[in-house]
């Protein structure tokens, strides 16, 4: 028996807050799956590529086959990362039997809006008829402007481009930008930028108060970057990792 | 025309009650007709400040659930006959209440009175939100804190979106009556600034009421203070919230104790939305 001297390699672990999309079917099975399929058509590349969460109704009985769902999830492609809201035995045996059963998630309540209902996009339409013309671009990325104080407990989220705020963030509010943040005013809640640009985000503030700050799923807290900056214009970015926040002044 | 006030805070102990009665009596005393109705369904109060528990037969659960007349329910003020109060039940709960059944006791009341206020529970929930509902304007309750300041930003963003006026594209009209304050404490960093709330929450200020023992007292024996004690500095400051709520301009000052020295009271410019 030989004695290893060697240390094994450390292994780092980082953590990191991604946005999974929840879905949760509704009974009757069959209708709504129809349902998905209708809007499917319709938004073809909503769910490419996205983690998504299975929430499942309270009411689902051992007769409606929670495995059978996922499989008809699955065959449309939706990139299943987790359930919830299940019994554990259910799953047993099925090709599911190991997904993460989220139970730690937070329960899903339209009545309170603990999770952020999000609105499926429909692709633009296009004509059946070919036309000469050639296709219309894209329009620009949007951009979303709120001209009055963000409230605590109010939550702005905006996935297709850049925030800009005209007030105040107050504390227990969030601002959550698929590009980059902008806040004329004082950053007392949290800013989170680059939901879908990543790193390429920024988060401007005349006053930095903030509770949290995150791009591309980095975040920081005021105890981490200290009271120097407190009160100052602060403009926040990633560089080579990490989050820099600079003052302006 | 009639306007229905909604006095709210999030949170609880910041003088929701005690402002809803003194603004009402004051109002009152200004030749205003008022009534205030109590929604804290389940943990009625106004009855007592107002020294009214022991007229109470009906209340706003019986008028909302048809099961009395609004004139049943109604409690003129033996004090000041402009004054009534609509209690609330203290054996319900708010669970009691409907949307449909305020709306409709609200819309009666419109036809009777200048002035009807809503005196708010605390909290967010279904009372606090059917108080705020049919609401025109509202006075916003706030301890200088910063839990009492984060639970009215709540509110405020609340009121910009819940209320009936918010939701047919209207502009809620929202002031702030900022409610124990103590210039002295303020000065020595112990509690939050005038500027500093102002500055936070960003809707007009209404009145500085001054930390007092003549409200507790004034509560004590029932009778709002702006009718117990007209003299004090709370009765007066509660008095100049009334009369810019009749758009009287009136220089803003903090009442605060200067023994001999009140022609020197700091003046403050009301903050503008």
């Amino acid at each position: 028996m030989t004695t290893s001297t060697i240390s094994p390699p450390g292994i780092s672990i980082r953590g990191r807050s991604i946005m999974a999309l929840i879905v949760s079917p509704e009974l009757p099975l069959p209708e709504w799956l129809e349902g998905l399929d209708e809007q499917m058509r319709r938004a073809a590349n909503f769910f490419a590529d996205r983690p998504v969460i299975v929430h499942f109704p309270a009411t689902l009985e051992e007769s409606d086959n929670a495995a059978a769902l996922l499989d008809a999830l699955d065959d449309r492609e939706l990139r299943i990362v987790g359930v919830e809201g299940i019994e554990t035995a259910l799953l047993n045996g099925t090709r599911w039997a190991r997904l993460p059963k989220l139970r730690q998630g937070r329960p899903l309540n339209p009545d309170t809006r603990t999770d952020r209902l999000i609105e499926i996009p429909d692709d633009p339409v296009t004509p059946t008829a070919p036309t000469i013309e050639p296709a219309a671009p894209a329009p620009p990325a949007g951009s979303l402007v709120i001209d009055r104080p963000v409230r605590s407990g109010q939550s702005i989220f905006f996935e297709e481009g850049d925030i800009t705020v005209i007030g105040s963030v107050a504390s227990g509010a969030e601002v959550i930008a698929g590009g980059s943040v902008h806040i004329y005013g004082t950053l007392r809640g949290r800013a989170v930028a680059g939901i879908r640009t990543g790193a390429g985000a920024h988060i401007f503030c005349r006053k930095l108060a903030a509770e949290l700050i995150s791009i591309d799923g980095l975040y920081d807290t005021p105890e981490h970057w200290g009271d120097g900056l407190h009160g100052r214009a602060v403009h926040i970015r990633l560089e080579h990792g990490a989050l820099k926040l600079s003052a302006f002044d | 025309m009639s306007k229905v006030m909604v006095v709210t805070s999030g949170k609880g102990g910041v003088g929701k009650t005690t402002s809803s009665a003194s603004l009402g009596a004051a109002l009152a005393q200004a030749g205003q007709n008022v009534v205030v109705i109590d929604f804290d369904v389940g943990l009625r109060n106004l009855d007592l400040v107002m020294g009214a528990e022991r007229r109470v037969v009906f209340d706003l659960v019986n008028v909302v659930q048809g099961d009395a007349k609004l004139a049943q329910a109604l409690i003129r003020d033996k004090r000041v006959d402009t004054l009534s109060l609509l209690p609330a039940s203290q054996t319900r709960d708010k669970d009691a209440l409907t949307e449909e059944g305020v709306g409709r006791v609200i819309e009666e009341l419109r036809g009777k009175f200048d002035w009807i206020i809503c005196d708010s529970p605390a909290g967010i929930e279904k009372g606090a939100m059917l108080a705020m509902r049919f609401a025109d304007i509202a006075v916003v309750v706030t301890n200088p804190e910063v839990s009492s300041v984060r639970d009215s930003d709540r509110i405020i963003g609340m009121l910009d979106s819940k209320t009936q006026l918010a939701e047919n594209g209207g502009k809620f009209e929202k002031h702030l009556l900022l409610t124990r304050y103590s210039a002295a404490r303020a000065a020595r960093g112990e509690m939050l600034k005038v500027d500093d709330v102002l500055e936070i929450l960003a809707i007009p200020l209404l009145g500085i009421v001054p930390e007092s023992t003549e409200i507790l007292n004034a509560s004590n024996v029932g009778c709002p203070i702006t009718l117990h004690n007209p003299a004090s500095n709370a009765a007066r400051a509660y008095s100049d919230a009334a009369r810019r709520l009749l758009g009287e301009k009136i220089e803003m000052n903090d009442h605060a104790e200067r023994r001999g020295f009140m022609s020197r009271l700091l003046g403050r410019k009301a903050a503008m939305a």
